[in-house]
């Protein structure tokens, strides 16, 4: 605890080029989540260590920026109907169970096998779950492009037929994005498995997003939206769990803040442009763009373990920066498709107003 | 000249914006000019975690009114067609 409170005493100098770097990197990842309800936090970790952060400040300041950020998103979403507001909650509580195991976890495997054990545990932790995942949802925005049934309504997958046709006596709830009843059984292990992907790579939405569209039954609009609401419950029991050891950089959290809600706005708004299959279209792309990132990162962490030949340092420095490089791209990517998607959708709509008015002269 | 543009023809809130914008410089001057004090407190932990907290849930509620009303001044705003999300 006393080596926690020391860490946390070496808060770092804020200079104005680091505010301004926070913020747009703060900015940029908003813009993200406003958009597919996550996905914007995990390039700020290591944006705020490449600033000389502490790893565990650097994490309790993100989680600290998460939880306004994501009410302030989902209380803009909610505007546009989008928001399941029980679902969130139902999923969020078990997600908190899963942050919590998640943690417990990360703890004992530091414990055993040191930084690089960590660290090798969560970049084999994204590639495995982003390659499955984020695969399948592109895998499905691609099919729906070629279908050219964009503008039909998303289907239900038959596993989320099946989840809504099994009716367990006491356990049944209805959730307005199902329009269904269903046991909240089936919630728990969803919420857990967020709350643990979030513990580990901190995105939990790429595990939240596509449970509710494919397992329960949401459309994506409705899912990507009520992930704010679970980010919500989990960023806000974890922010207060590292508070309580002092490891929350107020200015950090608040100034990532600043930059954030100016995008989670956008964002949020871009979603009343698109068509819903966008919204995979950018999730998916990001997961598997981030991979590769991480992939990079394994055979550091491998060598740092001894399991093969020891990398030289140019090497992993060449590794760390082109793997930190492919994240922000990956993020740049999903920022560009949300804003061009939206630029594109509103001069469509002054083009119909346009229309509107002349034929009204007419 | 009358305009069929209903969004064109609505009151920008430009003087919330104001209000807001200045209330969270205010807020974000306040935190940066008195960081000493600020991290000393919030870093011994314990029961003063939910200073933390409360600061973040006000600069989310002024911070965030501000962002919002900025890009509604700016004319970016939701479709008007209601989107189905189902």
């Amino acid at each position: 605890m006393h080596d926690i409170v020391r860490e946390a005493a070496n808060f770092i100098n804020l200079d104005a080029m680091n505010i301004a770097y926070l913020f747009i990197v703060g900015f940029v990842g908003g813009l993200v989540s406003g958009f597919i309800g996550s996905g914007g936090a995990f390039v700020l970790t290591p944006a705020m260590m490449s600033l000389g952060v502490p790893g565990l400040v650097a994490v309790a300041s993100n989680m600290c920026h998460k939880f306004p950020k994501a009410l302030v998103g989902a209380l803009k979403r909610a505007k546009y109907g989008q928001v399941d507001v029980k679902l969130g909650i139902v999923l969020g509580i078990s997600a908190e169970a899963g942050v919590l195991y998640g943690a417990h976890v990360q703890e004992s495997i530091k414990k055993a096998f040191g930084d690089a054990g960590s660290n090798l545990y969560v970049s084999v932790a994204f590639v495995i779950i982003l390659a499955v995942v984020g695969g399948f949802v592109l895998r499905d925005a691609w099919k729906t492009y070629r279908s050219g049934n964009m503008h039909e309504e998303e289907k239900v997958t038959k596993l989320a037929h099946w989840v809504q046709s099994i009716n367990i006596p006491g356990t049944m709830v209805y959730f307005k994005s199902l329009n269904a009843r269903i046991s909240v059984l089936f919630t728990i292990p969803l919420g857990f498995a967020t709350g643990m992907l979030a513990a580990t790579i901190a995105v939990g939405g790429f595990i939240g997003v596509p449970s509710m569209i494919y397992v329960l039954g949401a459309p994506s609009l409705m899912a990507s939206a009520t992930e704010l609401v679970i980010a919500f419950v989990m960023g806000l029991g974890g922010s207060f769990k590292y508070a309580m050891h002092g490891l929350v950089d107020i200015r950090l959290a608040m100034i990532i803040l600043a930059g954030s809600l100016f995008g989670i706005q956008l964002g949020a708004i871009g979603t009343t442009y698109v068509k819903p299959f966008i919204i995979k279209v950018v999730m998916g792309l990001i997961m598997v763009i981030v991979l590769f990132s991480r992939g990079l990162m394994v055979p550091v962490y491998l060598s740092q373990l001894g399991l093969i030949q020891t990398l030289g340092d140019p090497t992993v420095k060449i590794l760390k920066n082109t793997s930190f490089a492919i994240m922000a791209f990956a993020l740049i990517l999903g920022a560009s498709i949300v804003l061009s998607a939206m630029w594109k959708g509103r001069r469509a709509e002054r083009e119909a107003a346009q229309e509107v008015l002349e034929h009204g002269k007419i | 000249m009358a305009r069929s543009n209903g969004r064109s023809t609505k009151k920008k809130p430009i003087g919330k914006m104001v209000v807001m914008g200045v209330v969270s410089l205010a807020l974000y001057v306040l935190l940066l000019s008195e960081q000493g004090v600020i991290n000393d407190y919030f870093s011994r932990g314990g029961l003063v975690a939910f200073l933390p907290i409360a600061v973040a849930f006000i600069f989310s509620i002024v911070h965030g009114s501000f962002t919002s009303n900025f890009w509604t001044v700016l004319g970016i705003e939701a479709a008007r067609r209601k989107k189905e999300v189902r």
